[in-house]
């Protein structure tokens, strides 16, 4: 006999108790449980989603710009171009131009040359003075030397130009094309690992973009910031948790910490760009001027992480400290400090990585320009990983595309080893009491 | 000597200042009871030394600096030809740039004549002097002070006490930088703001429906007379800011609730970091991520059905926002539903409510306060955001509520207006400085109400 069958014989009996409501209503409250539950999950999952979709993007469209295509030219440095007393100012371009007319003696027309030339990068002009001046004796041989190929060849290679599409909606033409078969067939091309993208600042020329001018100049603003807001934090929170009396005065700075925590970043800019441009004339795009308008966001988190900290030190210990005749601020110096020290640290770096993946007030303060030098200073114009991101995200060429999501990448790499640290640190010192 | 070095040099000078008052307090000890006789111990003497061999000349150096340029540049400007003083301020501005590009060496715009060039030695020589002065002048005070403190120290001396006193006041000073942050983001918003305000009434700026900040640089350019009504991209921003919400609300909260309701030690253990990382993720991540796949998704799928979506659409912008505030959202309640006391749910278990009745019925009406501060504190998030919404949404302000056009929102405007080259007196730079005092006060007001409730709901059942 099954339920059912008993529920009915059991409903004709007697009449109805309160316990058949419930089980009449039970299956679908259990279905509504389970919907519930489904929804949560999902809700969840939903988020990872969108968290893996973003990285597989992110990657997928990132990797391969830390490879670059490099094209073998057999260069004859010809002593007729390449004069003793001129070397430095000498026609390189030219020479590149002569060597791809010497590989392919069939191309006429200027439309074709010119096309021609497009093949290689503008660095190959750069790197055979490079090679003639650190050893001028090569002038008069021939001498094979891999240049890095232009954006376009390098996209074709990775296959984000597609050859199936008509020339005329392509980047490349297909002659174009006809001459690379030609070059690959002939073992000409070669895909090598990318250093100019660790090693150099950025350009206007895809291939030779690098990040190495963002890194150095989001490193230098850090620095700053890192400089001034952890002892500004460090010494709000422990005045305002071991010796600030409880009053108005404390409360108003509280209610502001706690309000500056949850200011949007781009009023900081604001700030930075009224004051410290404006009113102090401080240097336009200075990594010191990002690093105070940095400052001024991150030492309330930093302020707020290290009360927390100083709160889970236990009072028994300042009141030992204290019972043995310490003074107040020996007390803090020599025993609460040190034991809150991790949890401060912790919420230092976490404060940091915050404050490396921030543009906004950055782009209010001017760090945005167009710059290729490698900045050697606090005062000198420089941008950030995050600004460099923003800009190549605007930049047309395709190839920015794949630079930009390598860009976020070595970004993500830096705040995830950031991250790593404050956990380890945190399982590694953190006491529980 | 350069600022750096100097700086260095202090700091080495403090230290040997330090080494001096701790000798010289082992010196003045009395010799029979050694340092017993002394009122604090020796490091004390040393710290105090240290201190004001420091402080004083840090304080000259940062008020030289501070003032250095300003006052160069007008000893200079001082010194040019009469027909380059008279010139108005903004030519003269244009003239002081171009001195100050020869000092650094940099390009100039425009020739050189000989008389900036004069202007730029000078400037040099002024320069050299100057920090010539303040190395020898900050030098010998730190020498001088620590001297005098030196002599000073006797065993009476209360060596602890103030160097207490002075490291307390080193704290008290610290702890109110944050009101001077506060106070100087409204001064410098409210200022240009007030100057924008002049030009523009403020009625024309707060109810206006037309948003098109071109002025025209010439009198008499054609067109672009700048229209300055903000009402378009108010409504650019809440509406961004609502389909965010609707995206990160229900899925933040339901993963709060499933993460400390329902999931076993080990999926949570899981999932929270991996949601944390979602929460640290930069928004020009984002930004790019909206811009670069959500968007053409979003315009590709919405061509399916025959929609006609603007590639920078409210949509992308805000669904990809929602997802950035997800784990905001999603933390804030976990703490929220985490401080509902068990008793409360053992209860509603014990009546024979389901896991789920207990949840929507009391767990959550109990946890709402926090809750709604929690929310309230994503909305705040979701109006400042600035980068996702500068990468993936538009820039002309269109007056409409459908998701699928594009709009534009305040922190967009006012990166536009501010990024690149600006002068300080024309409304349109003036008018990101109104749009950030108006950003300022809303995100202002959100913020207090959702601290407010979130604090006053955490007293309630501690």
């Amino acid at each position: 006999m099954n339920r059912v069958a008993v529920n009915e014989t059991i409903s004709v009996m007697k009449p109805k108790r309160a316990i058949e409501t419930v089980s009449k209503g039970l299956r679908k409250r259990y279905r509504a449980e389970r919907r519930f539950r489904m929804l949560g999950l999902a809700a969840v999952i939903a988020s990872l989603l969108f968290l893996t979709i973003m990285f597989i993007s992110i990657f997928g469209n990132g990797y391969t710009a830390f490879f670059q295509t490099y094209v073998k030219l057999n260069v004859y440095f010809d002593p007729e171009t390449l004069r003793e007393d001129t070397l430095a100012r000498a026609d390189y371009p030219g020479l590149v131009k002569k060597t791809m007319r010497a590989m392919f003696p069939e191309v006429q027309g200027r439309r074709d040359k010119r096309n021609l030339y497009k093949l290689v990068s503008s660095e190959a002009a750069f790197q055979l003075r490079a090679m003639v001046l650190r050893n001028p004796d090569i002038i008069g041989q021939e001498i094979p030397v891999w240049v890095p190929a232009d954006d376009d060849i390098d996209m074709l290679m990775k296959g984000h130009i597609r050859r199936d599409v008509p020339e005329s909606e392509r980047r490349l033409n297909d002659k174009q094309l006809a001459w690379l078969d030609r070059l690959s067939a002939d073992d000409r091309i070669q895909t090598r690992f990318n250093w100019t993208f660790i090693r150099s600042g950025d350009s206007r020329e895809p291939e030779l973009a690098g990040i190495l001018g963002a890194a150095v100049g989001s490193f230098l603003t850090l620095l700053v910031t890192l400089l001034l807001s952890f002892p500004i934090g460090v010494a709000a929170a422990v005045y305002l948790e071991e010796l600030a009396p409880k009053n108005r005065w404390t409360d108003l700075i509280e209610v502001n910490i706690n309000n500056l925590a949850a200011v949007p970043s781009i009023v900081f800019g604001l700030l930075g760009l009224a004051v410290f441009l404006n009113f102090f004339g401080l240097p336009r795009s200075a990594p010191l001027v990002g690093g105070l308008v940095l400052t001024l966001m991150t030492f309330p988190t930093i302020i707020i992480a290290s009360r927390a900290a100083l709160q889970s030190v236990p009072p028994s210990i300042r009141e030992a400290a204290l019972g043995i005749g310490a003074s107040k601020m020996q007390m803090i110096v020599h025993h609460v400090l040190p034991l809150a020290l991790p949890g401060i640290l912790t919420g230092t770096i976490i404060g940091m990585a915050r404050a490396l993946g921030e543009t906004a007030p950055l782009l209010m303060i001017g760090m945005v320009a167009f710059i290729v030098d490698v900045p050697q200073g606090f005062n000198d114009p420089s941008t950030a990983l995050p600004v460099q991101i923003f800009l190549w995200a605007d930049s047309p060429e395709r190839a920015f595309v794949e630079k930009t999501s390598a860009a976020i990448i070595v970004l993500l790499g830096f705040l995830i080893t950031m991250n790593a640290a404050a956990v380890m640190l945190r399982k590694k010192y953190e006491r529980r009491w | 000597m350069t600022p750096l070095t100097l700086l260095i040099t202090l700091l080495v000078l403090s230290s040997a200042a330090f080494y001096l008052g701790r000798r010289r307090a082992f010196a003045v000890a009395d010799p029979q009871k050694g340092i017993q006789s002394l009122h604090s111990r020796p490091s004390y003497y040393g710290l105090l030394t240290a201190l004001w061999c420091g402080l004083p000349s840090l304080l000259l150096f940062g008020v030289w600096l501070t003032f250095e340029n300003t006052i160069i540049t007008n000893l200079v400007v001082a010194d040019l030809p009469e027909q380059v003083r008279t010139l108005s301020p903004d030519r003269l501005s244009l003239v002081v740039n171009d001195i100050q590009n020869l000092v650094s060496g940099n390009i100039v715009s425009g020739e050189i004549n000989p008389s900036m060039q004069a202007a730029a030695d000078r400037y040099r020589n002024i320069q050299a002097t100057s920090s010539a002065a303040l190395a020898v002048v900050a030098l010998s005070l730190a020498i001088v002070v620590a001297l005098a403190v030196r002599r000073r120290i006797r065993p009476t001396l209360r060596a602890r006490n103030q160097v207490e006193l002075v490291i307390k006041i080193i704290l008290v000073l610290c702890s109110t930088i944050a009101i001077f942050t506060t106070i100087g983001i409204v001064l410098s918003v409210l200022y240009e703001a007030i100057r924008f305000f002049q030009i523009i009434p403020i009625t024309d700026f707060l109810f206006g429906l037309e948003w098109s900040p071109q002025m025209a640089i010439r009198a008499d350019q054609v067109g672009s007379s700048g229209a300055f009504g903000a009402i378009p991209v108010f409504l650019g921003t809440a509406l961004i800011s609502a389909i965010a919400m609707v995206v990160a609300v229900p899925i933040g909260l339901m993963s709060a609730i499933y993460l400390s309701e329902y999931a076993n030690k080990k999926f949570r253990a899981v999932a929270k970091p991996l949601m944390e990382i979602l929460a640290g993720i930069p928004t020009v991540v984002y930004g790019f991520f909206a811009a670069l796949t959500v968007a053409p998704f979003i315009r590709n799928t919405g061509g399916v059905f025959g929609l006609d979506v603007s590639s920078e659409s409210a949509l992308a912008a805000g669904l990809v926002m929602g997802i950035m505030i997800i784990p905001f959202v999603s933390s804030l309640s976990d703490d929220v539903i985490n401080a509902v006391p068990q008793a409360l749910r053992d209860g509603a278990l014990g009546l024979g409510a389901t896991h789920s009745e207990t949840i929507t019925q009391i767990v959550v009406p109990a946890a709402l306060p926090g809750i709604v501060g929690g929310v309230l504190l994503a909305v705040s998030r979701a109006i400042g955001e600035t980068m996702i919404v500068v990468m993936a949404a538009g820039l002309a302000a269109n007056l409409t509520a459908n998701p699928l056009q594009a709009v534009t929102t305040v922190t967009v405007q006012i990166v536009t207006l501010l990024v690149g080259d600006q002068e300080f007196d024309s409304p349109k730079t003036l008018a990101a400085f109104a749009l950030g005092l108006l950003l300022f006060i809303v995100t202002l007001i959100l913020n207090v109400i959702a601290l407010y409730v979130v604090r006053k709901y955490r007293e309630q059942y501690e």
